[in-house]
This record gives structure tokens, C-alpha cells and sequence, in this order.
């Protein structure tokens, strides 16, 4: 039998097997925001440790960043507080950080692709959920709470249970107007929000195969909305051609080393899985959540299900979700009014996010009374987009161009939803009150499907806008 | 400190898929320490906008004082931060008896000593009406017996095998162990070739 990635870096990294039976695994990178981490520094300072490995830890600053006005100090006294607290965290212990002024400060699980910093074959960590977004490289790259980021800055190192392994295979073609957001939905739809617990997902097949990075970003991102930690694609000539002259990427003839030692990382054709799922990808159509977790999501053609129609454990969140969201079972999801609509989010704000939407609203109108605003993953993101005159696009169609930042996907920071709003967001949770009100609600679809929804006000084929 | 059983009476919490951002929404993450989390847990749901206690478990005079709280499926999903469990723990909770649980969520729990610790269903529903039924009730969740005890029943709980043994033996106060094996850290990540630059 062969060995999977899964095998390969696990082993590459494993320093030990402890007591309790769990691996002391080495990570390669280690990934930290001002959310998460300022308790684990304090951990730290107060035991006297210092930070192992400094040159394989990067900051930067993206939840609490307002989107409008960035002048130091923040709007928000509590903001400027944990800012402050990064930025003296960072400097006392010497790790890198990527702030406004590097021009490179952005959504974390934006700037570690774009910056080289992610790489296949490392281990990746960063008290984020989504930091299963690296997976895209052929990393292991997985969420920690703060208790383990503190264990990862004194040690570089985590106690970790081995997951099991489940291929994921999209065979066939992507239909036109279907995008990456639209499979991993159609993915968590079919396997349950709870079915990857314990599992590392391994994607494949020809339509992961004929992706770009970004596309493959966006699966891998989403991989934690179906409850698996882990989610990643083999490294392959694609993966190869984005890293090539990133800033931090190697150079030259040790480029070269790196490739060799990327591709030999990948999963050896005979790999061991512990399960397989196939799914046939010209089936899919542009999906848009209904209810309170991404699972509960319908092609844009469908209509609601009646919880009497889905397995006996999803009926009861179903009817709490009907009743949060004012929908009912029967009725078409196309054609739902909208108040506001988001584009931006770790999962779909990069450069190719921006301009599918943007051939969506080019030369068009937002709808009168819905709020729509654009917030680019990086500054670097927006300065190439900028080049491109995206901005220009969305703003002549009525859409607020934004700084870069986490945004209203979580609300942390002023974007927010207001009472009972419901939103069209190219973000990654629908959960109740996610987006900044106990009340509001949120409809979770690709971006250029966002643009539709803004555009006629209401959710909206965007294929019909393709013609 | 070594966690071989938790004593207490209990608190049930119904409902399946309860994520984090619903256990402490991200207005309470502006913070730089855990410390005054308590009061925030499940607030959202606990309060209405004008912050008037609402119907909820949390804020049921029958369950002050629980400290092991029972729930459904797949609790704590979503979002890493600890500060769910933080917030769960500094309410006054210091074992979670569930379905099941969203992975980073369980290792949250147990990296702050807290076990988390499943059933099956009909199990979890039965104890959920005893406590309905006897709040005063006390319990004791037992990782060495594998069960939990509670009047004259017991049911069968399980834990991964590494998390049940970090915190009986006590090693789920991490960092510590790890460091002790420096020198092998070390040489783990000297023949990586990133650490080298490729070259």
C-alpha cells in the first residue's frame, strides 16, 4: 500500500509519540491574528517562555479592522486595544508582522498564499477555523484554540490525534455560472455539517485538478463547515506555477529542490483512504444557503425542502432554521428579497472572486434600498484589483469599495447586519447572529452570485445575467 | 492537576449543531482575556436587545450552581475560539456531557481541563429528563468507570482514548511536556527542507 499526503507530512513532522498516545507533531508555519492570540502571549509572559521558533511565525491584523476608516487609534476603544496588544506582542518576541503600513496586511488566510508563506508539504496552524484554506497547497493546515497556540508559540510543536482520511473525488466538467463556492457547498450539503468529524478531507478528480489556486482556496476553506479540521489537494503543476516569484517563496535552483520535494509529498497513486465519496460535477448548480448552518443550502433552481423530506437528525435544526428565517418549506430560494450584499471573506475575496462578480455588475445598478459593498482579502488584492479598474466597476454600479479585512463575515468590526436584515455574502457561516445581529440573517453563495442578488434585489440565477 | 471525575448537578441544553458563534457571539472576542467570559455565555440567546433575561437554560433559577452541562449533537461547531469553552468554563461549568462534539471544540475543552465527553442519544435524552425532572440531583461524570452516575443510573460515556488519558494523567496542561523534548523538536525540524531553505 501506498502512503497518502496525510501519511507523508505527518510523519515528516511527528517528533514523537506521547504518553497519552497522542504525536508531538512540529509545525511549519504558524499563523497568528489579534483575535486569538493575545491570552496565549500573556500564557507565555507569565511562565517566562519564550517564543521557539520566531522565524516561522507571521501576524498580521484582520478581524477587528474597520473597512472605512482605519486612522489610528481605532473608532473602537476595544479594537485599538487587542491592535495595540498584537503589535507589542510581535515586537517583544520578534515575529514578523504585516500591518497597514507593509502594504501586505490582510485577511490571514488571504496573505499567506499570496506572500509564498504557505507551501506544500509544511504543517500549518493559526487559531482559526479556516485556516483549513492552506490545505489548497497540499499542506496539513488546520484551526487551534488559544490553550494551543500558547503550546505552539513556547513549542512549534502540538499534541495531535492522527485523522482518518476520506477522499472526495468531483468528476466531470463545472457547468457554466458554477464556481468552487458552489461544489464545496453541494459537498457539505451531501455529507452533513457534522460528517467530516475525525476526517481529513482529501479532494481530487478532474474538476480539483483543472482549478486554479484561488478556486482550490476556496474548497479547502470551507472544509471545517463540514466538520473536517483538515482539507487539502495534492500539490501539482498548478500549485508549482502560483508559488513561482512569490516574495517569499525559494528562488532559483532551490525552487527547484523545493519542487522535488513537493511533488514527492503528494498521495502515491495505491494511498490508503479510510472512506471514498464521488460526485459528479456538471451536476451542480449556483447554491445559496436557506437556513442557520451551511448545510442547509439548495441549487438556485430548487425549492425548500420540507424537513419531513430530510434525515430524521436535520428536521429539528430545519424548523429552527424556517423559523429564524422567515421562509417556508416549498417555496423557490430564487427570487428571495435581499437587504444587503457582501463580497469579501477568507473564502471568496481574492483577485478572481472580484472580477467574476465584476462582469456580473459591470454596467449595471445595485437595486434601490440594498446595501452592497465589496471588501478585498488584502491590500494586495485590492491594489491589483484597483490596477484592473474593478473598483471602478463596482463603484459606477453602486457598490462601496472597501479596505481590506474580515468584514461582515463575523462582524467584529463596524460592518454589520441590522435587526432582521437578511444578506446575500460570499462568506462562509450562516449561522444565527453571525453577521453582527441576533436577528439578522444571512444567505451564504459564490460572489458573482452575490452581484446577481445585488443587482435585481432579490436572489437571482446569475447564469440568466451571463447571456 | 489530574481530572479522573467531575461531580455536580446538571444543566440540560436541547438542540443539535449549537456553534460557537451562538455559545459567545463575536462582539465578546474584543477582549485580551478570558477572565470576565462567563456572563457572556449564550448571551445572544439568553438575553433579549434591551438585555431582559429571556427563556433559557443558563438563566433557569432551577440550575444555578450546575456545573455539568448536557447537550445534543455536534455542539460547538464553527469557529475555533476558545473563548466558547472559556466562556462555558467561567460560567460555572466544568464537564460537558453531549451526542457529540465539532472536533476543535473537544480539544479546546480538554486543553483547558474540561471533559467533553459523548453518549448514545437515547441516553443523553434520558438524563436531559431526569434533571428536568430532579435538578438537585447530583452527578457524577467518571473518566476512569467510563459513566456517568446520576440516582440509580448509569450510562456509558466515551472519550477518545488521548484525550481520557491527558487528563487523568494530568497532561492536559500541555506545554510543559512538550518542552521536554527540545532536542528532538530540534532535530524534527532540521531535516525538514523548508527549514533550510530548500538549499
Amino acid at each position: 500500500m501506498g502512503k497518502s499526503l496525510l501519511d507523508k507530512v505527518w510523519d515528516a513532522h511527528k517528533v514523537r509519540t506521547l504518553p497519552s498516545g497522542k504525536d508531538q507533531v512540529f509545525i511549519g508555519l504558524h499563523l497568528i491574528h489579534e483575535v486569538t492570540s493575545p491570552q496565549a502571549f500573556a500564557m507565555i509572559r507569565e511562565k517566562g517562555w519564550k517564543v521557539m521558533y520566531p522565524q516561522n511565525t507571521f501576524a498580521t491584523v484582520d478581524h477587528i479592522v474597520p473597512t472605512q476608516n482605519q486612522a489610528r487609534p481605532f473608532a473602537d476603544p476595544l479594537a485599538e486595544e487587542m491592535m495595540q496588544a498584537l503589535e507589542k506582542n510581535t515586537k517583544e518576541f520578534g515575529i514578523k508582522m504585516f500591518d497597514f503600513a507593509t502594504k501586505k496586511q490582510g485577511i490571514v488566510h488571504v496573505i499567506g498564499p499570496e506572500m509564498g508563506l504557505t507551501k506544500p508539504g509544511m504543517t500549518i496552524a493559526c487559531g482559526d477555523s479556516h485556516t483549513s484554506t492552506h490545505g489548497a497547497f497540499g499542506s496539513l493546515a488546520f484551526g487551534i484554540g488559544t490553550t494551543q497556540i500558547r503550546d505552539l508559540l513556547a513549542t512549534q510543536t502540538l499534541a495531535l490525534s492522527k485523522p482518518k482520511l476520506r477522499r472526495i473525488s468531483i468528476t466531470e466538467k463545472l457547468g457554466k455560472g458554477v464556481f468552487a463556492k458552489d461544489v464545496i457547498l453541494a459537498i457539505i450539503r451531501k455529507l452533513g455539517v457534522n460528517g467530516g468529524i475525525g476526517h481529513c478531507y482529501e479532494y481530487g478528480g478532474a474538476v480539483l485538478d483543472g482549478m486554479t489556486m484561488e478556486e482550490r482556496l476556496t474548497i479547502c476553506n470551507m472544509s471545517i463547515e463540514g466538520g473536517a479540521r483538515i482539507g487539502y489537494v495534492n500539490p501539482d503543476k498548478t500549485t508549482f506555477e502560483y508559488l513561482k516569484g512569490r516574495e517569499l517563496s525559494p528562488k532559483g535552483k532551490e525552487f527547484d529542490n523545493a519542487t522535488t520535494w513537493w511533488s514527492s509529498m503528494a498521495s502515491d497513486a495505491n494511498a490508503r483512504y479510510n472512506d471514498k465519496v464521488e460526485m459528479d460535477g456538471s451536476k451542480i448548480e449556483p447554491m445559496v444557503t436557506w437556513g442557520i448552518n451551511p448545510g442547509q443550502s439548495v441549487g438556485v433552481g430548487e425549492n425548500l425542502p420540507n424537513p419531513e423530506s430530510l434525515p430524521v437528525n436535520d428536521r429539528e435544526t430545519a424548523s429552527e432554521a424556517y423559523e429564524h428565517m422567515s421562509l417556508k418549506p416549498g417555496q423557490p430560494i430564487r427570487g428571495t428579497e435581499i437587504n444587503v450584499a457582501f463580497i469579501g471573506s477568507c473564502t471568496n475575496s481574492r483577485i478572481s472572486d472580484l472580477r467574476e462578480a465584476a462582469k456580473v455588475a459591470q454596467g449595471r445598478q445595485v437595486a434601490k434600498g440594498v446595501r452592497a459593498f465589496v471588501v478585498p482579502g488584502s491590500q494586495q488584492v485590492d491594489l491589483a484589483a484597483r490596477k484592473e479598474g474593478l473598483d471602478k466597476i463596482f463603484t459606477e454600479a453602486g457598490f462601496d469599495w472597501r479596505n481590506a479585512g474580515c468584514s461582515m463575515c463575523l462582524a467584529m468590526n463596524p460592518d454589520k447586519l441590522k435587526g432582521r436584515e437578511i444578506s446575500a455574502s460570499s462568506s462562509n457561516r450562516n449561522f444565527k447572529g453571525r453577521q453582527g445581529s441576533a436577528t439578522g440573517r444571512t444567505l451564504l453563495m459564490s460572489p458573482a452570485m452575490v452581484a446577481a442578488a445585488a443587482i435585481n434585489g432579490k436572489v437571482t440565477d446569475v447564469r440568466e445575467l451571463m447571456k | 492537576m489530574k481530572i479522573n471525575s467531575v461531580s455536580g448537578r446538571g444543566l440540560p441544553l436541547p438542540g443539535n449543531d449549537i456553534d460557537t458563534d451562538r455559545i459567545i457571539p463575536a462582539r465578546y472576542l474584543k477582549c485580551v482575556t478570558f477572565d470576565d467570559l462567563g456572563q457572556y455565555a449564550f448571551y445572544d440567546v439568553r438575553f433579549d436587545e434591551n438585555d431582559k433575561p429571556k427563556d433559557h437554560p443558563f438563566n433557569d433559577p432551577r440550575y444555578k450552581g450546575a456545573s455539568i452541562l448536557i447537550v445534543g449533537r455536534n455542539f460547538g461547531c464553527g469557529s475555533s475560539r476558545e473563548h466558547a469553552p472559556q466562556s462555558i468554563k467561567r460560567f460555572g461549568i466544568n464537564a460537558i456531557v453531549g451526542v457529540s462534539f465539532a472536533e476543535i471544540f473537544a480539544d479546546n475543552c480538554t486543553a483547558i481541563g474540561i471533559p467533553a465527553v459523548t453518549a448514545e442519544q437515547g441516553d443523553i435524552d434520558n438524563l436531559m429528563n431526569f434533571v428536568k425532572d430532579d435538578p438537585a440531583c447530583d452527578m457524577t461524570v467518571d473518566l476512569n468507570k467510563n459513566e456517568v452516575a446520576y440516582g440509580d443510573f448509569q450510562i456509558s460515556i466515551r472519550l477518545p482514548e488521548q484525550s481520557r488519558s491527558a487528563l487523568v494523567n494530568g497532561s492536559w496542561d500541555s506545554t510543559a511536556e512538550l518542552l521536554s523534548a527540545k532536542d528532538r523538536i530540534q532535530e524534527t525540524a532540521s531535516k525538514l527542507p523548508y527549514n533550510n531553505n530548500f538549499s
